[in-house]
């Protein structure tokens, strides 16, 4: 198979159409164990010196979609680098597909916090430095959205916001690293650094699960949502006005 | 040089460019973020004498008191180092528990008792169910006294 036949539109047109069911029901099957095995066959609540209640299982949703908002970015960063480089024109529609899912996943990750702060920490929100990074991502998200919808002509849209992205970089670093040291009396955040030998595997494994499914769904929503961009793009040339025009008579 | 190659170096420059502000911002976070005030910073009257601020640290294990009316509670903030008294009306988070990371947001009063508004709790590291917590509970005060002892002689 050559991989670069995919970049251009045409091919990769039909290629994400076929991708989009499995990767919807990956997104399914793997977010339903999530639900089930995190709701449901973990333990009422947490011990020893994290004694969290109920509550605590936001956690499930909380931190995939928290790491899917790191991710996307770098994903939406990546894609407007190869697209100033090599001027491919499929990499800044994907950039492009990218963002409003990028910007969901920030959006349930903050909404999820606040929710889960309340109960635990006492406040829905506070300005530590995690919580404001992981709000200014959300901004640049936006602003990635917003810039590209400014702008009239799509090239110049493209190259604009792929330059926003890119200086937006400097957020996913400052996000992931501002936590806790260890020591709780020295350092500047609600937030404490854990690792994964520090949560149980019978949390850890439904919360990689819920991971997987949200990267399966992310796949799924984002080829669909660039569909629509590609066949809107190309809608001059020949293939897209067949592929129109079937779609029309079906 | 080719276009294309012109293009790269740039992206690479802006890459570079990228990474020295992560550095900076990092390094500020690190060095001179004022989310909170340690009690030792406050004993030596580091802390603004006019406005709110926060302290952060350890309460102090059985310096929490209920006072009669009900709501109002007092305990103690620790860094290891120094104690500061704190005085709260309401009601405390869940996680807020003795020996346990907090962090208050309040004045400082004239008698040097800190008139807390708002009290947030932190959270552990550790996500484990109550059963395999027990066991491992020892191991984790015996790392606690370890981490203390620690911090004291630096």
């Amino acid at each position: 198979m050559n991989w670069f036949k995919l970049a251009s539109p045409a091919a990769f047109y039909p290629f994400a159409g076929r991708l989009i069911p499995r990767f919807g029901l990956a997104a399914l099957v793997l977010v339903l164990i999530g639900f089930d095995w995190g709701f449901f066959l973990t333990s009422d609540q947490l011990g020893g010196s994290n004694p969290q209640k109920e509550y605590y299982r936001i956690i499930f949703v909380h931190v995939p979609a928290a790491w899917m908002s790191m991710w996307l970015y770098l994903v939406l960063a990546a894609w407007s680098a190869i697209g100033l480089v090599f001027n491919t024109r499929l990499s800044f529609m994907m950039a492009k597909a990218v963002a409003p899912t990028g910007a969901i996943f920030t959006f349930l990750a903050l909404w999820t916090g606040a929710l889960w702060g309340r109960p635990s920490w006492g406040t829905y929100w506070d300005w530590d430095p995690r919580l404001t990074s992981e709000l200014l991502l959300f901004f640049l998200y936006i602003g990635y959205i917003a810039l590209h919808s400014a702008i009239d002509d799509t090239r110049r849209a493209d190259r604009a916001a792929a330059l926003l992205a890119i200086v937006g970089l400097v957020m996913v670093p400052v996000i992931f690293l501002s936590i806790n040291c260890p020591d709780p009396t020295q350092c500047a955040s609600l937030h404490q650094r854990s690792d994964p030998g520090s949560i149980h595997l019978s949390i850890l494994i439904p919360m990689l699960s819920m991971t997987l499914g949200f990267w399966a769904y992310s796949f799924a929503a984002v080829f669909a949502r660039l569909r629509t961009i590609i066949l809107t793009r190309e809608a001059d040339s020949a293939w897209a006005r067949e592929v129109i025009a079937q779609e029309a008579r079906t | 040089m080719k276009a294309r190659q012109k293009r790269l170096v740039l992206i690479g420059l802006a890459l570079v460019g990228v990474a020295g502000a992560t550095t900076l911002a990092l390094s500020a976070l690190q060095s001179n973020i004022s989310y909170f005030f340690s009690p030792s910073q406050i004993m030596a009257s580091e802390h603004p004498t006019d406005a709110v601020f926060r302290v952060g640290g350890l309460v102090v294990p059985d310096s929490l008191a209920r006072q009669t009316d009900g709501l109002t509670v007092h305990f103690n903030v620790t860094d290891n180092a120094a104690v500061v008294p704190v005085s709260y009306t309401g009601i405390l988070p869940d996680l807020f528990s003795e020996g346990q990371g907090v962090v208050a947001k309040g004045r400082i009063g004239g008698d040097g008792v800190f008139y807390a508004e708002e009290v947030l709790a932190k959270h552990d590291e550790s996500y484990m169910p109550p059963e395999v917590a027990d066991t491992l509970q020892t191991a984790h005060v015996e790392h606690l006294i370890e981490q203390t002892t620690g911090s004291l002689k630096q």
